[in-house]
Formats: C-alpha cells, sequence, structure tokens
C-alpha cells in the first residue's frame, strides 16, 4: 500500500490525511508539537459565523481517528530528500522516516511584534497582540496592565503586513476581519469601552465581512480611524499614549488608550521555511511556492511533493480546509498515475 | 674679456612653454581661490600661518604624504610604494639633478678659470701661483681685473639656466675633468629613475590586477584623465632613452643608462639623439599643460591643502576658496571606493566620492551631479579612508543644499511650562525621534539615570523638536538652522551643565554643529564616565555580544572606546571582523533617501553577517537607527542598545 506522509497537524492537515485514509491510503501525520490544532485552539470564535473555534477543532480533531491515520506528535520534520522513488524525510532529532508522497502543511506562525518596538510590545504591558486578545475574549478576562477592566481599547491594522521595512509587503488577509471581530466581542463583553480601530484601509473581502464591519459601526459603535500609529509611548498610569494621524481628517492625533491591541499578520511557520529552503521550493516571504495558483496550485513542481494550507499563503479556515480535500485528490491522482 | 656661455638647445621650448603654463595657471587659480576664502577661514590665516608650531607640524605633513605618502603605505604596502616611487622618485629625481648640475657647473666654471689662469700666465708671463692665491685673494682679483680690463684672453663663464638639471646628460656631454663626484651622481640619478620605473611598472601591474593593492575595484577615468597619464608615463622611458643614447654617444650615464646606451650601436642613434631630447621635453610639457585641468593638479594643491588644514581650517557649510583646494587635492586614486557599502553591496560604481568630486570640478551641475550627490548614505567610510583627509561628507552636504527657503517656525505644540524647568536639575537628556521609536532605549536612560542619583529634564519626553541634522544632511540647510537656534535657546534657557543624548545623529549635531556652552555627551559615553566614577553598580552576566559601531558615533564622531568599555563591563564582548572605521553601515542611514527598503535591506544583512559570524548570543549598538534595522532583520538574535544592556544589569 502507498504511504502519504503529512506534515503538520493542523486544519489542513487533518482534513488532507482523513480524505486520503478515506479514499484507501495509508497515512502517516508528523506533528511539531504533542497535540494537534494548535493554533486553532489559540481562538475563540471563527468569523463570519462566530462559531466557536472549539467546535471546529474538536470535529477537525474527531477526523484523527479515521482508519488508515496514523500521528505521530512531537517530531519536527526539517528537511525532506527526494529518493529516485520516494522522499525521505529528516526530523530534528535526526529519524527518518520515508513516504511515496508529501503534502507539506506546515503552517503559519504570527508576525513577532517586538520587532516593531515603536509600538512598544513587551515593553509596555499595555500593548498586547491579536492573539493575547484573543485568549481574554476566549476566558472572558479582558484586563487592563493594572489588572482593571479597561475603560477603552485601541486596535491597530496592519502590524508586520503591508510593512516593507519589516520585509513583509503582502497583506496577511485576515487581520481586518479578525479586528472587526474582536472589537465586537470586546463590545459584547465590555458594553462601556470605548474602542477604536487604525486601519489602512479595511479588506472585507469574504461572504458575510462587510455586513459584519457595517454591524461594528452601526450596531456597536466602534470607532474606526484611518491612520497608523507612529509611536506608543507609556504614562504614569500605565497606559498607553498614542501619536497617530487621522488621515481622512487630514489632522495629527494624539489619544491615551488603556489597552493596544496590534493585528499581527501571518508569516511562513519555521517549520516551513525550512522545508521550502530544503526543497528548493521556498517562494516570497519563505511561503511555499506552488506551479500555478488557478490550475496547480498543491503542486510545487517536484514529484511526489505537495502543499497544503498556510504554508503558501495567509487563508482563513475554510479555505484551509478546502485546499486540503484539493491536496488529497491531487495526491491519489499523483499516487494512482504511479501505480 | 668676459663670455658669457649659456647651454641651450631649441628642444628645451615645449618644457619652457608647459612650465610657464603650468605656473602662471596654478598661481592664477590659487590666487583666486584664496581670495574666496570666507571671513572665518581668512581669519585662520591672519592668525596662524606663521606661527612656528602650526607651521612646523605642516611642513612635517606635507613631507610625510606629499612625498612618503604614509597613509597609503599603511593602507597597502604595494599601492603605497606605487604612489611613494612616483612622487618621491621623481622629486628627487629633479632635486639631485639640480644639486648634480650645479655642482657640474661649478667645476665647469672652475676648469675655465683654470684655462684661463694659464693662458694669463703664458700671456703676461706672471705666475700664479695657488699658495699666492690662497694668500691674497683679492690681489689676484685686482690683478685680474685689470688684466681683463686691458685686452686679455677671452674668459668663458658657463650660466647654468634652470632647465639644466632636466637636460643634465645632454648639456654636459663629457663629464668636466674636476668633477671627482660625477660617476655617483650619475648612479644615483639611474637607481632614482629605476625607481620611478618601479612605481611605473606597478601602475600598469594595478591596470590588471589592482587586488595585489587591495583596490578591488579602481577609479574609471576619464579621457582627459587617461591622456595626462599616458604623458606621464611616457616622461620617463623617453627620458631614459634620451639619456642612454647621450650614454652611448659620450659615455657619460650611470650603470643603468651607460648599460642601455651600450646597446645602441652609435653610428644608428647619433641622428636620433636631439629628436629623442625632444620628446622627452614635448612629453613633459604636454604633461604640464594638462596638470592644471586634470587629477594630477592634486600634486601642489595637497600640499597646499595640508597647510591651509594645520592652520585650522574647516569646511563650511558653503562652497568657499577652501572648498576648491579640497576638490582639486583629490588625486581620484579610489581608495574611497574600496569601502564604500554602495559599491561593495549593491554594485552601484557611480556614486563614490571621487566621482562626486570629479562632478563638482567638471562643473557638470544638473541631473548627474545631484544624482551622485543624493545617492550616498553619509556612512563616512570613505572620508576615514580618503588618504588626503578630504572632508567628503561636507562636500557631498554642500551640493546637497537646496538653497534659502523661507522657513517659519511652529512651536506652538511645545507648551510653554515645558521650558522653565526645575532648576535642580543638572543634566539635559535628549532621547532625539529616532529613540521615540525605540522606547526600550529611553526607558533605560530613565532607569540609570534613577539608578545613579542624576536630576535630569527629559527635554524631549513629549513634545519634542528635531535636532535638524537630518535636514541637514539632505541640504535643507537654514531649515536646519531655525531648529537648532530654537533647540539652543530652550538648552540655553534650562541652565543645565551637560547634555545627554541617545542618538549619535543629534550628538553629532549638538557637538559639531551647535555652539553650545556645555559638554555634550553620548550616553555610552556617559554611562562609561558613571561606571568608572562609581556612581553605577553594575554586574557582568555571562551573554556574548558583538558591537555594531554606529557611523555618527564611530567615524563621525570617533567614539570607539567608550561602548567598548562600557559592554565589557556588563557582558562579553566579542569582536568582530569589520569594526571600528571598518565597520559596515545598517543601510539605514537617513543620509540616503534615494535607496529604495530593499536595497537598504541588502546593507544591512551584510552588516548583519559580520555581526553574527562568531557565535553570539546578542547584539549590541548604540543608535536607534541601526538598532531598528537589525530588529526588523532577526528574530534569531536579540538586537539591544548598549543603555538597555546596562539597565538590565544595574545592582541597586
Amino acid at each position: 500500500m502507498k504511504k502519504v506522509a503529512i506534515i503538520g497537524a493542523g486544519p489542513a492537515g487533518i482534513e488532507a490525511a482523513s480524505a486520503l485514509a478515506r479514499m484507501g491510503v495509508a497515512v502517516n501525520l508528523y506533528e511539531k508539537s504533542e497535540t494537534p490544532l494548535k493554533n486553532l485552539q489559540d481562538k475563540a470564535l471563527l468569523f463570519p459565523n462566530f462559531q466557536a473555534a472549539q467546535e471546529v477543532a474538536d470535529e477537525l480533531a474527531g477526523k484523527l481517528l479515521t482508519d488508515g491515520v496514523s500521528t505521530v506528535y512531537g517530531t519536527d520534520i526539517t528537511e525532506l530528500k527526494w529518493l529516485g522513488t520516494e522522499w525521505k524525510l529528516f526530523d530534528a532529532k535526526g529519524q527518518t522516516y520515508v513516504a511515496d508522497a508529501v503534502i507539506v502543511a506546515s503552517g503559519y506562525q504570527v508576525f513577532d511584534a517586538h520587532r516593531k518596538e515603536e509600538l512598544g510590545y513587551g515593553i509596555y504591558k499595555g500593548v498586547i497582540t491579536s492573539l493575547e486578545m484573543e485568549s481574554m475574549i476566549k476566558h472572558g478576562r479582558i484586563l487592563n496592565a493594572s489588572g482593571d477592566e479597561p475603560r477603552n481599547i485601541t486596535f491597530l491594522q496592519c502590524v508586520g503586513s503591508r510593512d516593507e521595512k519589516s520585509g513583509n509587503n503582502y497583506c496577511s488577509k485576515l487581520c481586518c476581519v479578525t479586528a472587526v471581530k474582536q472589537a465586537i466581542e470586546v463590545r459584547k463583553q465590555l458594553p462601556k469601552c470605548e474602542i477604536s480601530v487604525f486601519y489602512m484601509d479595511l479588506r472585507m473581502w469574504g461572504q458575510g465581512f462587510e455586513e459584519m464591519y457595517r454591524t461594528a459601526q452601526e450596531k456597536y459603535g466602534i470607532n474606526f480611524i484611518r491612520g497608523r500609529i507612529s509611536e506608543a509611548a507609556g504614562t504614569f498610569d500605565s497606559r498607553i499614549q498614542l501619536k497617530s494621524e487621522d488621515t481622512l481628517m487630514g489632522l495629527p492625533l494624539k489619544m491615551t488608550s488603556d489597552l493596544l491591541v496590534l493585528m499581527v499578520g501571518m508569516e511562513p511557520s519555521c517549520g516551513t521555511r525550512s522545508i521550502g529552503v530544503s526543497c528548493d521550493i521556498c517562494g516570497d516571504y519563505g511561503f511555499i511556492r506552488t506551479i500555478s495558483p488557478h490550475l496547480y496550485d498543491n503542486e510545487t513542481g517536484r514529484p511526489g511533493l505537495f502543499a497544503a494550507g498556510t504554508c503558501k499563503r495567509p487563508m482563513s479556515v475554510w479555505d484551509s480546509i478546502n485546499d486540503a480535500r484539493s491536496a488529497a485528490v491531487t495526491v491519489k491522482e499523483y499516487l494512482d498515475q504511479q501505480g | 674679456m668676459k663670455i658669457q656661455a649659456f647651454p641651450y638647445n631649441d628642444f628645451v621650448i615645449p618644457f619652457l612653454i608647459g612650465t610657464v603654463l603650468l605656473f602662471g595657471i596654478i598661481i592664477f587659480k590659487y590666487i583666486k581661490w584664496i581670495r574666496r576664502f570666507d571671513d572665518a577661514q581668512r581669519a585662520v590665516i591672519r592668525s596662524n600661518w606663521y606661527l612656528p608650531w602650526k607651521v612646523f607640524p605642516a611642513i612635517w605633513e606635507m613631507l610625510r604624504e606629499g612625498l612618503l605618502h604614509v597613509r597609503i603605505l599603511r593602507k597597502n604596502l604595494v599601492l603605497g610604494i606605487m604612489h611613494q616611487a612616483f612622487a618621491l622618485g621623481w622629486f628627487l629625481l629633479i632635486m639631485v639633478g639640480a644639486i648634480e648640475s650645479r655642482d657640474a657647473f661649478i667645476s665647469l666654471n672652475h676648469e675655465q678659470d683654470i684655462e684661463y689662469v694659464r693662458q694669463l700666465e703664458n700671456q703676461t708671463g706672471w705666475s700664479v701661483k695657488d699658495k699666492e692665491q690662497k694668500k691674497d685673494p683679492e690681489q689676484l682679483n685686482q690683478r685680474r681685473y685689470r688684466v681683463e680690463t686691458e685686452s686679455g684672453p677671452a674668459r668663458i663663464h658657463y650660466r647654468r639656466p634652470f632647465y639644466v638639471g632636466i637636460f643634465y646628460r645632454y648639456f654636459v656631454h663629457e663629464a668636466p675633468a674636476t668633477f671627482r663626484l660625477h660617476r655617483r651622481y650619475a648612479d644615483t640619478m639611474d637607481a632614482l629613475l629605476l625607481y620611478v620605473f618601479l612605481g611605473l611598472t606597478l601602475a600598469v601591474v594595478k591596470i590588471f590586477y589592482s587586488r595585489m593593492m587591495g583596490m578591488r575595484r579602481t577609479t574609471k577615468h576619464t579621457i582627459v584623465d587617461r591622456f595626462a597619464k599616458f604623458s606621464l608615463w611616457m616622461i620617463f622611458p623617453l627620458r631614459l632613452l634620451a639619456e642612454s643614447v647621450t650614454a652611448c654617444l659620450y659615455g657619460n650615464g650611470g650603470f643603468f643608462t651607460q648599460a642601455v646606451g651600450n646597446l645602441f650601436d652609435p653610428m644608428i642613434v647619433r641622428g636620433l639623439e636631439t629628436s629623442l631630447w625632444m620628446f622627452y621635453s614635448l612629453m613633459l610639457g604636454v604633461f604640464f599643460v594638462t596638470m592644471p585641468f586634470t587629477r594630477y593638479m592634486h600634486i601642489f594643491t595637497e600640499l597646499l591643502l595640508i597647510y591651509f588644514r594645520k592652520l585650522g581650517m574647516k569646511e563650511s557649510p558653503k562652497k568657499t576658496g577652501y572648498t576648491y583646494f579640497e576638490l582639486n587635492a583629490c588625486s581620484r586614486c579610489g581608495v574611497c571606493i574600496q569601502g564604500c557599502p554602495m559599491d561593495k553591496v549593491l554594485g552601484n560604481h557611480e556614486v563614490q566620492s571621487v566621482y562626486l568630486i570629479r562632478s563638482i570640478r567638471n562643473q557638470d551641475f544638473g541631473r548627474r551631479l545631484k544624482n551622485i550627490a543624493e545617492n550616498c548614505l553619509m556612512c563616512d567610510r570613505c572620508t576615514v579612508d580618503c588618504p588626503v583627509g578630504i572632508d567628503l561628507s561636507a562636500l557631498r552636504r554642500q551640493t546637497r543644499d537646496k538653497g534659502p527657503i523661507d522657513t517659519i517656525g511652529n512651536y506652538s505644540y511645545i507648551p510653554d511650562d515645558k521650558q522653565p524647568f526645575n532648576a535642580m536639575s543638572r543634566v539635559v537628556y535628549f532621547g532625539g525621534c529616532m529613540s521615540h521609536l525605540t522606547p526600550g532605549i529611553t526607558q533605560s536612560m530613565e532607569r540609570i539615570f534613577q539608578a545613579a542619583g542624576q536630576r535630569y529634564w527629559y527635554m524631549d519626553k513629549d513634545a519634542s523638536i528635531c535636532c535638524g541634522r537630518p535636514l541637514r544632511q539632505q541640504g535643507f540647510t537654514n531649515q536646519s538652522d531655525e531648529l537648532r537656534r530654537k533647540n539652543t535657546e530652550m538648552i540655553e534657557k534650562s541652565g543645565a551643565s551637560m547634555l545627554v543624548t541617545s542618538c549619535p545623529i543629534c550628538y553629532q549635531s549638538f557637538k559639531k554643529e551647535y555652539d553650545l556652552k556645555i559638554p555634550v555627551m553620548h550616553h555610552t559615553e556617559y554611562i562609561d564616565m558613571l561606571i568608572k566614577d562609581g556612581r553605577l553598580k553594575v554586574r557582568h552576566d555571562d551573554r556574548h555580544v558583538s558591537y555594531h559601531d554606529p557611523c555618527e558615533l564611530g567615524r563621525g564622531c570617533g567614539i570607539y572606546d567608550e561602548p567598548r568599555s562600557v559592554l565589557s563591563a556588563v557582558t562579553n564582548l566579542q569582536k568582530t571582523r569589520y569594526q571600528r572605521e571598518k565597520s559596515v553601515c545598517c543601510g539605514f542611514n537617513l543620509g540616503n533617501t534615494k535607496l529604495s527598503v530593499e536595497e537598504q535591506t541588502r546593507i544591512r544583512n551584510v552588516s548583519l553577517e559580520n555581526l553574527t559570524s562568531k557565535p553570539v548570543d546578542a547584539i549590541a549598538t548604540a543608535c536607534p537607527m541601526c538598532k531598528k534595522a537589525f530588529q526588523r532583520a532577526t528574530t534569531q538574535y536579540t538586537v539591544r542598545d548598549i543603555a538597555e544592556f546596562v539597565a538590565e544589569n544595574i545592582i541597586d
């Protein structure tokens, strides 16, 4: 029986694994950490329908029990080698595995906000990332630096994406809607809190996003300001003083906020980067390169090597899952051709 | 009767014309430039030109750099020998030639005197005894005079025009019998000629293999410069040929010219002698005429520049007479190209200082010059490398100058109550605009001030005014002056006794462009002082750290030791390959607004590679710009300012 290795047990990896297993292919799923779906489980609710991320995660985790899927945790695959008929996988501990085909689904990580020191992340307690906000929302404990209920919260878009100086010129695609979603969540939990979102432009590309954005303004009274925050400074009472410009009004702006939430962009994960380099399928910014986004979006150009999910570009959960199914079909076709 | 003999041949004419034109033109130019000195520069000359403690070091440096080329020798031995051979070799050829001809002509005239006295004795029957001559020369002279005025024998006296030294072997075919040092002089002159030939050979080798001289890339010269170079290079082979032919015919050569001369057939070369000397003279003439219009203008100008600089003259923001001396002192040697990150990393071979200076000199104003002037990081790497010591960044700033633009400062955003501050404070802390984008640095500094028990006024904490240097670097000189005026006013009003700044850009500005009455310190200097005075207690951790010298702090202000001393006190400092003067700019310098972020990133990566070539735990720097540049690049290494390392290690 043919064997397929899938790197990464996120939504894409699990979906591809179960799909292939149902088609009668043996799948080995390698995951770096000790549990699957790490990134997904950090989330509270998923846009646009505010479905609990845990629900989606549970259902996906259930698919791991499909016959033919065996999952190996704590295995960080760092290098792949094509042996002519099969792929050899090397993990960080030096162990090796073989497979007839490989799907790279090694996913993303968020931009390290320390790299933009002017925003004060890691220096002022009141500056947090969208991930930390997500976790606060999830646990229903939204607190400012002094441990009190915040009176005002400011979101800043495009931290580490669409940012030439950070080296990430691309749009991370999901932060706009995430900020809108988080702002609504915060409003639901803290009805009195003043919420502002600083944006460059809001890209409400998906189904239901535009409606969410509208509701956020009309129903939830969230204040959207076009402009970037140039610097953040701490005040004596552990609040954050922000300097910005309202580019629609054409006026400089100075305001103080309890919390500054940095909407950090998506970057290829460490695993994605190292696999990309070792197989020579490294595209722009370290994401995995595919042959063509239209017709061959799962093929990398190397025989038996496929990619699915956010290792290719920023993607939503449902896009990842769809992409994984398409990858599964593509792999199956490939294996059948090989005989 | 006394006959004046005057050695002359038509072939000296090209040389004479060349010499007259050369000195005529350069003296005209020098006078023009000196008249364009500004008041400060005039005052420097007026009060210092004669002071022995200024003049003697100047002369010493002129000899050292004009002839020996010590600075280039230190940079690269072979390159130094090449330059030295041309300068020192040719200079000595001229000097020794002059002395030789002088000695020879004294002997020649002495020979004539003896001959004359012999004829006199024959004619008059007098006997002029050596003894008598020694005893009473006056009497002898009187006697001679009497004979001369009467109809005595003709007495030939050889005059020695100044060009004789240049064409000596032709004019003195047979060495005078009384000139015993002839062989020794001839051999010395040959040795000197060979020395120049060594330089010539190296110069030819340099065309094909410049790496031998430590040059990755040599200057691309204009056609006029190449023509002048060709005429310079031809002078010496032609001289060798002319002297050898003369040696062949008359046997008056030294060990080398005679040996070469002996290879010729006297019957064949006899007719060539004058022509060869003519070619030699022609080449000299051609070179002299081209000299004031080519890079060889540096030969005399460099000496004057050294003199003026040693007197204490400086570049001013506007183009002055001194600027012309600097422009013309550039020999286009191309040393400035070697370290330039624009060339080395980005492969831009057109914007280096050598081309900037040439463009200004050739007066190709307009877009070409503008492009060269603007596309520079102002990292000062070339300034520290320049063997002539030209203030290259100042020249670039002058070229960038945008002229007077109406400026009204609007400082209404600075609340009045910010200005008269706590008079107990002794230190003004000026973080600088860039430090506002790296709050880690300013926070650490505040912590350090508190730990040292230092009262301070954080001048630009809430509302800040730029120090003005970024504007100045871009040529907005009078806007920059306006900011400087306001800052000076605020600092003076505060009554503080010291200014500490965290940004090397501000530091250089306050130190060199402002005229503050109080000492200015960069925070690395200040922390170093605190630690040495025992006011700040720090512990030593076990991190290994490499230090990046910021351009503005290191090459700009010469602060290399204090940051290292502070870092060694709190961590283990690692050496890197390119450090101190050789440090590579982080690429994100404010000096260049023409570069794309991608190009800046490429320079940054080279700099980063240098810092991480040895295993280190963290990268240290002392400039918020550099810190940001490296921070954006890497998540693998922590990037910290020195102040942050210190703040983390304070013992309370």
